[in-house]
């Protein structure tokens, strides 16, 4: 008895009972959630490996004129542009199959605040993953770039579009998660599509719409060149139509379901 | 401090609760005592705020959950053991909830210890975890922010014998710092011994609920002797209601004193009288919470 009235008595030094834990706590917590599991250990292990193998292999097969730091810097976003989703799919869909929005939901109940931090940890993932994607392109293109002009030149408006590629796909995955709450439907069906556009626009009549909603074509380019304005609508477009829609179902499903 | 007020949930068009009101004061611990499906996990989750009453209105220390500021804090709450991430160590399992509600990390290991899990246990990943491990863990969850309230949902679930006793223990001590407790349960012998109040819920509403007492006064009297036809004689003579008891001799539905005189005024010997006592309060739960189609 004595030694259980002593552990209640335990240190509980912290937050006080009624000040409201901060964005940025919780936005820490859900940064946590992201490694602290088995999967997600393994899943940024992974994935960085896949970073830096696929710029060691751009390094040993690509031409001279296609190793510069820019294109070594695509090089390494793209397998973290395909597993980031996956991570943000996880993120909130693990809530539900492994059930823990019981508690998550329980400590915080206004669960936009728990969307935001989820959101929040999303944003600063995909930045750490693009300087982690700029340094290991630095490494490359120092050990085995090419002596060309704009060996290092990186425009300002590719930064910035690698920065939109990244947040928007990490964010397609949240919301894709939020929409399904289950890992499996989610995953699924954020991998078939761009396979799936690729077959719809075969169909003639569908041409034009893949033009502007197909997120293989609208996308891509961004790691090419700096887009222009139509390619920034088209690019919009399909970001309406498979984050920001996405996003809202998602939304409002996460606040209202039972969990 | 809890009060459940009028709480009403239907799910697709079945009344899941209805109309449930009771109140759990500081310092006592409250047995939610149903069948399972009576009710008992979605009234809990309607005090925790995570489930919508239809009507009605959870109370927990003075107003809704949802408006606590910082509710783990107040109110340490065991829904489900199981919802634990598998793939997560049990250790760190706390850790994320101690950083959520801002509750220094060295809580966990004092807390980690109070339940009985070691290191190699808390190194675990919780998919290694027995459902007694769980139970534990989800203890240690509830305790973790220093709650002035606590609602568990069938915690004795899955702990061996002296689990259980050391769970009554850290409950009582709780509750008598002040504590309220409130602990939901199928089976009556896991809480009839710890709780002040009990609480029976039946199909979604309040069936009975009182102290041990009270119920246990409402359950009549338990009187034996050596002859009981002649007992039965006398007992019916008075017009005193009675049934064969399990173990023999029989249970009244009167007071001791009355059992004693109509056994007097019959010229019977008894060799037992008193309160029914457990085994009528179980009797008492059977009856309440027996499924309609067995009463018709």
């Amino acid at each position: 008895m004595s030694a259980t009235a002593a552990t209640l008595e335990l240190p509980v030094a912290g937050l006080d009972h009624d000040r409201r834990p901060g964005l940025a706590r919780l936005t820490g917590v859900e940064l946590r959630k992201m490694v602290d599991t088995r999967a997600g250990f393994w899943l940024q292990l992974f994935n960085l490996g896949l970073m830096i193998a696929f710029v060691v292999v751009a390094l040993i097969l690509a031409d001279a004129q296609d190793r510069t730091f820019q294109d070594l810097m695509w090089v390494a976003l793209w397998p973290a542009s395909s597993l980031l989703p996956i991570v943000g799919v996880l993120l909130i869909s693990s809530e539900w199959s492994q059930r823990t929005s019981l508690i998550t939901f329980a400590l915080v109940p206004r669960r936009t605040r728990v969307l935001a931090a989820k959101l929040g940890a999303a944003l600063i993932l995909s930045v750490v993953m693009l300087a982690t994607a700029l340094a290991i392109a630095a490494v490359g293109t120092a050990v085995a770039g090419p002596s060309v002009d704009g060996t290092w030149s990186l425009p300002p408006e590719m930064l910035g579009q690698a920065v939109v590629y990244m947040t928007t796909s990490f964010i397609m995955g949240l919301a894709f998660g939020a929409m399904f709450l289950a890992s499996a439907p989610a995953i699924v069906l954020y991998s078939l599509l761009p396979g799936g556009w690729a077959l719809l626009s075969t169909i003639p009549a569908l041409e034009v719409p893949a033009r502007w909603l197909d997120n293989a074509h609208t996308l891509t380019p961004m790691a090419d060149h700096v887009l222009s304005g139509t390619e920034w609508a088209r690019a919009g477009t399909t970001l309406a139509l498979w984050v920001l829609l996405p996003a809202v179902i998602g939304a409002w499903r996460v606040i209202h379901d039972e969990v | 401090m809890i009060e459940s007020q009028n709480l009403t949930k239907s799910f697709g068009g079945r009344t899941v609760v209805n109309d449930v009101s009771f109140r759990v004061e500081p310092g006592t611990v409250t047995g939610f005592l149903g069948a399972n499906g009576a009710g008992k996990t979605t009234t809990l989750r309607m005090l925790s705020g995570l489930s919508e009453p239809d009507s009605g209105q959870a109370v927990v220390l003075g107003g809704r959950y949802r408006d606590l500021a910082n509710p783990g804090r107040r109110v340490g709450i065991l829904l489900d053991a199981a919802a634990q991430h598998d793939g997560r160590r049990g250790r760190e399992a706390l850790i994320v909830s101690a950083q959520m509600m801002g509750v220094d990390p060295r809580r966990v290991d004092g807390l980690l210890d109070l339940v009985g899990l070691d290191r190699s246990a808390a190194r675990k990943r919780v998919r290694h975890y027995s459902l007694g491990m769980r139970q534990r863990l989800g203890l240690a969850h509830a305790l973790l922010g220093d709650p002035q309230v606590l609602i568990l949902d069938e915690p004795a679930n899955g702990l061996d014998p002296p689990g259980m006793r050391w769970m009554r223990e850290l409950l009582r001590d709780f509750a008598d710092r002040g504590g309220s407790v409130l602990l939901s349960s199928h089976l009556l012998h896991e809480v009839e011994a710890l709780a002040d109040r009990l609480v029976i819920i039946d199909v979604g509403r309040i069936v009975a609920e009182g102290s041990r007492a009270e119920l246990l006064a409402g359950a009549g009297t338990l009187v034996i002797a050596p002859d009981e036809a002649a007992l039965r004689a006398a007992l019916d003579a008075s017009n005193l209601p009675a049934r064969p008891a399990r173990d023999g001799g029989f249970i009244v539905d009167a007071e001791q004193e009355d059992v004693g005189r109509a056994a007097l005024a019959g010229g019977v010997v008894v060799s037992r009288i008193g309160p029914s006592g457990g085994s009528g309060l179980e009797q008492l739960f059977f009856d309440l919470t027996k499924p309609l189609e067995a009463i018709a």
